[in-house]
């Protein structure tokens, strides 16, 4: 499909450190830009490195392809120490992703984006073949692209082609620098948007160093966060950092709404719902009646025949006899879907008349209800259930207007706000 | 002196004046070539070593001091009246612009880019023919077209060695002995022409030897 592998590396830290005045250090005048730092990056994951500037984050990356070397401790890819290996070809087998890009301002995109597979001596058929197909990966024409230069491309344009260069050779492994950091918002929410996408389908092993958590939280399988004078303060997943902070620093940087943030990571379909007491139109209602007032809510949500919620009726509005009729219901609740996040969820619903969620499924029809309680327990259970529900997300991918269709893994072309970025 | 313009002496020598041209060409090619290649492999070594640098291009700011005149009659003893002698003046002048040119040429590369291609793998040779000497030409052509320029002046001066020295600057010097306007303002002006040629066709090869400075953003 893509004629990239789908295969990544295992990156492990062994107690690297790195000192630019190794005697200063020692003697405790000039701090360690890494300390001691121990961390394992499992194949084909996504691993951050977050923290203030100065916290050893891009030092740390650039040891893994010796753009620095190590004070002490080793870095081993697949158990291979990367000191061990040719300078150039190590390199050559590690994408490589910069905030301002780096494209060769004299190349074209094509020849751009062929740069490694050049270097390593491919054909010039294969190099114009691999060329065409990542330019196509990232979402960029390659008939409209590839005899274009770099100065003839937007900010967000520029960074497609600076990943699909750095995935020319189908490395295992890709270090990002700040990839989308010089992108404006829009433009880089988008950009992070199509790279989880991509990264379903290629699965590599990625560092990507970034200052800002929001980011990291969102495109990290695992987060480590840094802190000033190379210190790792906590690594784990973003769930795990955002509900359980290793200290005092950690706390301080995921900032004081970690909460809300952790909202955003959860999704409805992770907080179990409550089964609503519901009628149909032409239902008894004195008996809907009597089943309202028994229920802790005291209301009735009136569905249709497909079981799709029209709205409540209040237990004592319902008449003690005649029929239930959809002209009682209110239309007021907000309806969620299993994938739609608790931070999304919860926002609908504190703007609602009713504050309770109605979950449905992609038919429409109610599954269950959302309360602000249930959302508030999950909170506070802490992370050992999974983020989030595996197979409720891959059951309703297809109806979920974030996946736009197409190819999975591709990129989608880019209509881009040219004025943003002008 | 005679004020008018002597046409008939003009359509005489036609030939003699295609000879000169070729002559001031080869002094100023050779001159510029030599330097040009000189201040690449000094430029290449000096651009990372700022006191290097410095150094360099003290000395060529005072080898650019001596007077032509004083550099033809020191060098006259070792190499005699041969084209060499008129060579070695003209080339070191050319080295201040040179050097300068070509270590800002290797500045103006951003660090960016020299980043990715290090990240990426190349190796230095490889970086620095193919990244950094191709992103350096728009000013190192710069300063072939400043050297060039001032080297076809500077060229006229070469005529003091000799009747087979100097290119059109034989003209002037001739015209000068023999108070003969015409044939100075014919030197003058034909050197003059030159320069402005040659600077029109460096041009043009630079706009075709670095098209992506020319495709502009959109």
């Amino acid at each position: 499909m893509t004629g990239l592998a789908t295969h990544g590396a295992i990156v492990q830290f062994d107690h690297v450190s790195k000192s630019y005045d190794p005697a200063a250090t020692k003697r405790g005048t000039v701090p360690a830009a890494v300390n001691d730092l121990s961390l394992t990056v499992p194949a084909g994951k996504i691993c951050i490195l977050v923290g203030p500037s100065g916290c050893g984050k891009t030092t740390s990356l650039k040891m893994v392809n010796r753009l620095i070397e190590p004070t002490s401790g080793r870095i081993t890819i697949d158990g291979v120490d990367v000191t061990s290996r040719e300078l150039t070809e190590l390199r050559r087998g590690i994408g490589y992703v910069i905030q301002q890009v780096g494209l060769f301002p004299h190349q074209t995109i094509g020849e751009n984006v062929a740069t490694v597979p050049r270097l390593m001596g491919w054909t010039k058929a294969r190099q114009h073949e691999r060329s065409e197909e990542l330019l196509a990966i990232v979402g960029l024409e390659p008939a409209k692209y590839r005899d274009r230069y770099p100065s003839q491309l937007s900010g967000g344009e520029r960074q497609r082609v600076g990943v699909a260069r750095a995935l020319a050779a189908d490395p295992p492994i890709m270090l990002m620098d700040e990839p989308f950091g010089a992108v404006d918002p829009i433009v880089r929410d988008r950009l992070q948007n199509e790279f989880l996408r991509l990264q379903e389908t290629i699965a590599k092993t990625i560092l990507f160093v970034t200052h800002d958590i929001d980011e990291a939280i969102k495109m990290g399988d695992l987060v480590a966060v840094f802190q000033t004078g190379g210190h790792l303060a906590q690594f784990g997943p973003p769930t795990e950092i955002l509900a359980a902070p290793a200290s005092e620093f950690v706390a301080r940087f995921v900032g004081q709404d970690r909460g809300l943030k952790r909202l955003s990571l959860l999704r409805v379909g992770d907080v179990p719902f409550q089964a609503p007491t519901t009628a149909r139109p032409g239902d008894s209602a004195a008996e809907a009646r009597g089943r309202a007032l028994a229920d802790p809510l005291h209301y009735l949500l009136v569905v249709d025949e497909q079981n799709r919620p029209i709205g409540w009726v209040a237990a004592e509005d319902i008449p003690a006899e005649g029929q239930v009729t959809e002209a009682m219901a209110n239309p007021v609740s907000p309806t969620v879907s299993r994938r739609t996040t608790l931070k999304d969820a919860l926002s609908m619903m504190l703007d609602a008349d009713v504050q309770t969620g109605i979950v449905v499924d992609r038919t429409g029809a109610a599954l269950g209800l959302l309360t602000i309680e249930a959302v508030a327990d999950r909170m506070r259970e802490g992370d050992h259930a999974p983020a989030f529900d595996q197979a409720g997300m891959a059951e309703e991918a297809a109806e979920h207007d974030e996946l736009p269709p197409g190819e999975p893994g591709a990129m989608a072309p880019e209509p881009e706000p040219q004025a943003a970025e002008a | 002196m005679d004020l008018s313009i002597d046409w008939g002496w003009l359509a005489d020598h036609v030939g003699a004046m295609y000879e000169r041209f070729l002559q001031h060409l080869q002094l100023v090619v050779i001159a510029v070539l030599a330097g040009f290649v000189i201040a690449l492999v000094l430029g290449i070594w000096a651009y990372r070593r700022r006191r290097a640098y410095a150094w360099i291009i003290l000395v060529a700011g005072l080898l650019y001091t001596i007077p032509s005149l004083a550099a033809f009659a020191l060098l006259r003893p070792v190499t005699g009246l041969t084209l060499l002698t008129a060579l070695i003046p003209l080339t070191t002048y050319t080295l201040l612009i040179l050097v300068r040119a070509n270590v800002a040429g290797f500045d103006s590369v951003p660090a960016d880019v020299l980043e990715a291609a290090e990240g990426m793998g190349y190796t230095r040779r490889q970086r620095l023919l193919r990244v950094e000497l191709p992103l350096a030409l728009p000013l190192i052509m710069a300063g072939i077209r400043l050297a060039t320029v001032t080297t076809i002046g500077l060229a006229t001066v070469a005529s003091i060695l000799g009747e087979s020295f100097g290119g059109f600057g034989f003209f002037i010097t001739e015209g000068l002995n023999r108070f003969f306007l015409t044939e100075i303002l014919a030197g003058a002006v034909l050197s003059i022409a030159l320069a402005f040629a040659a600077d029109f066709l460096l041009v043009r090869l630079e706009r075709r030897i670095t098209p992506w400075s020319r495709a502009g953003a959109r």
